[in-house]
């Protein structure tokens, strides 16, 4: 997992204030194909707002049903119940051609044989947008995705990452009421990626247009957008700003998708309205705030960046348990323990090097250590929630 | 040094190919165009321009007729050659090699028994004729045998193929999300055809027209054996002044002309077509 990137999320940005009509609503929509002689739900029953000006990220792993979840909204695909609205207005069963969306394809699917502003131009002229202003929007919208020397050339005479930029340019030229992007930035390489994804960013502010992202790397749904929807099996698992679902995933199948979590196996041996306590396998006692049932095999979460590490005994007060160092992976900006408690659990803890760790005890493998964090960072998460129970654990990204 | 002559070294025995049975019996057939004589005293070469003035004011109805059938057959394979291509690239599911296999099956067996079987089945009484006359849908002197239509018929049958694959291969190696953003930009299923799947598939038309053209036009066994007397193709005439009336400097001379006429055809097809642009699509 891409661990650094999930680390830096951003803290909560808040929702833009909600107009009264949303922009994209999807009401009890499902998608079921046929396969032979069975029936496989891509999407089930999907109940979905996204607000005008929102950059709205559908998350998950391929098979979730998020890009068929797109492409319902596109008019690519027909929903088999359900009702989608743009604007308020029933686009059901309106073909795509007449839907006021536009959509970034994540092979591009440019016209390669026509120019970057002839393909740029296809939108506009099929609207029958006089000549005049065709040409003066193709100059504008390549201006702003910093192509405007690239007009004449053909898109096979393009990098990878202008060829995206010409793709965004077409769908956005025609001021849609929301922008679909489909994993428009899988084909880049990283560093090119992590670019697109703060010009991505940018540009949306810049025109105001409502996106919507479809992707499977976690790192870049929580880098750009506002709200996150979590897909797992057709179904939505959570849906929240990044800040919320990094720091309070609702289900394990979310913890173990969007960064990386711990989860220690214990016992709850005491339980009150006011939390519970939860006996690990290496016999250390935990304060939860769930109130769970006592004699319950549970799974405690916690996640690596939130554990301190060091030699001295940590205040009682905090959530704490001594162990092991198994391994130390030295980043430069932070290193990556991996520390064994007494019953072989291992705990990744993630710590920035603020202080110089050259001489640094710890930081060698079989030293014994304390590992301690806030009561609150530790928390049990149900087994499941929503119907995802077919589909669970054979997704998650490990 | 070695590394650089290798692929030279390599191309070689295509080269040789070329030169020993391309090259030089081209240039044997320009020397022998001029020359004079019959096959009884022998050839005599005098620089004698007369065979192509001959070739031309005899033979040109012919080669007119020629350009005429071959041009007809070619524009019927991409009528129905397009959809079918068009059909198995995007249609095609998993059964695309199956329906491509389909399309080829008949061409395992000889193109002159081909030829002959459409003799049978286009024949006054024949199984299609004679069926529409007995149902009373044709009256019962219609025949198509022996006439213009039958050979531009057999020419289409037989170079159908020709026409597909090229057409097909661009299609099946196209992007298909091509057509599903023309149709995300505003785009009817039509105009999505026309301004995206069609523009993007021109090298594979232009390539499968020449394909088609250049073999009809100078082929002999269609209008042989389904044209009859009056529809006599160039290619005939060819055949019957080498094989039978042993004229070979006319012979050459003819077959020079036809080939003049060809490439000053498909220079002018790619012209219109704009070569460049076909190329260069291609190359993508």
């Amino acid at each position: 997992m891409t661990a650094i990137t999930a680390a830096r999320a951003p803290v909560a940005t808040p929702a833009p204030a909600a107009p009264t009509v949303p922009a994209i609503s999807l009401e009890g929509v499902s998608k079921t194909f046929r396969s032979g002689r069975e029936t496989v739900t891509a999407v089930g029953k999907l109940d979905l707002t996204i607000e005008a000006g929102e950059f709205f990220s559908l998350l998950g792993p391929s098979g979730c049903g998020k890009t068929t979840t797109m492409r319902m909204i596109a008019g690519f695909e027909d929903a088999t119940s359900g009702v989608v609205r743009l604007d308020g207005k029933d686009v059901t069963s309106v073909a795509p051609n007449h839907r006021d969306v536009n959509m970034v394809f994540q092979s591009y699917a440019l016209f390669p044989h026509l120019t970057v502003a002839d393909n740029v131009a296809f939108g506009l002229k099929r609207k029958r947008v006089p000549a005049a202003e065709v040409k003066q929007r193709v100059a504008d919208m390549l201006e702003l995705v910093e192509l405007a020397g690239h007009a004449k050339r053909k898109p096979g005479q393009l990098s990878g990452g202008q060829q995206q930029r010409v793709a965004l340019a077409r769908a956005l030229v025609n001021r849609p009421r929301a922008l679909l992007l489909d994993e428009p930035l899988a084909a880049l390489d990283l560093k090119l990626r992590q670019a697109m994804q703060l010009e991505l960013k940018r540009i949306q502010r810049e025109v105001g247009i409502t996106f919507v992202y479809v992707t499977h790397d976690q790192g870049e749904a929580l880098t750009m957008s506002d709200r996150i929807a979590v897909m797992n099996g057709g179904y939505v698992a959570q849906l929240g700003t990044p800040a919320e679902i990094y720091e309070r995933p609702a289900s394990r199948f979310v913890a173990e998708f969007i960064g990386t979590s711990n989860l220690l196996p214990g016992t709850v041996t005491d339980a009150s309205s006011e939390g519970s306590t939860v006996r690990l396998g290496c016999g250390a006692d935990l304060r939860i705030g769930e109130t769970l049932d006592a004699g319950e095999a549970v799974d405690v979460t916690v996640r690596p960046e939130k554990i301190r590490i060091g030699t001295a005994e940590p205040d009682p007060a905090s959530s704490r348990v001594p162990g092991t160092v198994a391994d130390a992976v030295y980043l430069g900006s932070a290193t990556h323990y991996t520390v064994r408690l007494a019953d072989g659990t291992e705990i990744v803890v993630f710590r920035q090097n603020a202080d110089d760790v050259t001489a640094d005890a710890i930081a060698a493998p079989g030293s014994p250590v304390w590992l301690s964090w806030h009561p609150t960072h530790s928390y049990v998460l149900p087994e499941n929630s929503g119907p995802t129970d077919a589909t669970q654990g054979s997704h998650h990204r490990a | 040094m070695r590394r650089k002559l290798a692929p030279y070294l390599l191309a070689l025995p295509a080269w040789a190919w070329l030169a020993m049975f391309f090259v030089v019996p081209l240039a044997g057939m320009a020397s022998l165009s001029l020359t004079s004589g019959n096959v009884i005293t022998g050839f005599s070469q005098t620089f004698n321009i007369g065979n192509y003035l001959t070739a031309i004011d005899t033979y040109g109805e012919q080669i007119a007729r020629s350009l005429f059938y071959g041009l007809s057959a070619t524009l019927i394979c991409i009528a129905i050659g397009y959809p079918a291509a068009y059909w198995i690239a995007f249609k095609g599911g998993r059964h695309k090699s199956t329906y491509l296999l389909l399309l080829l099956l008949p061409f395992f067996v000889s193109f002159v028994l081909r030829t002959i079987s459409w003799k049978f089945t286009l024949s006054d009484n024949g199984i299609v004729l004679g069926t529409l006359k007995q149902i009373g849908v044709l009256p019962a002197d219609f025949g198509v045998l022996n006439t213009a239509p039958a050979v531009i018929l057999g020419l289409a049958y037989n170079f159908l193929p020709f026409m597909v694959l090229p057409i097909y291969a661009v299609l099946e190696r196209m992007d298909h999300g091509v057509v599903e953003a023309a149709h995300d930009l505003y785009a009817s299923r039509v105009q999505a055809f026309v301004r995206v799947v069609l523009p993007i598939s021109l090298p594979g038309v232009f390539a499968g027209g020449l394909m088609t053209f250049i073999p009809t036009t100078a082929d002999y066994v269609n209008a042989s054996v389904l044209g009859g007397t009056g529809n006599t193709m160039i290619g005939s005439i060819i055949q019957t002044q080498y094989l039978v009336n042993n004229a070979y400097p006319i012979a050459s001379a003819i077959t020079f002309v036809l080939m003049g006429v060809l490439l000053l055809g498909i220079f002018s097809y790619a012209r219109a077509l704009g070569t460049e642009r076909v190329m260069e699509v291609q190359a993508k």
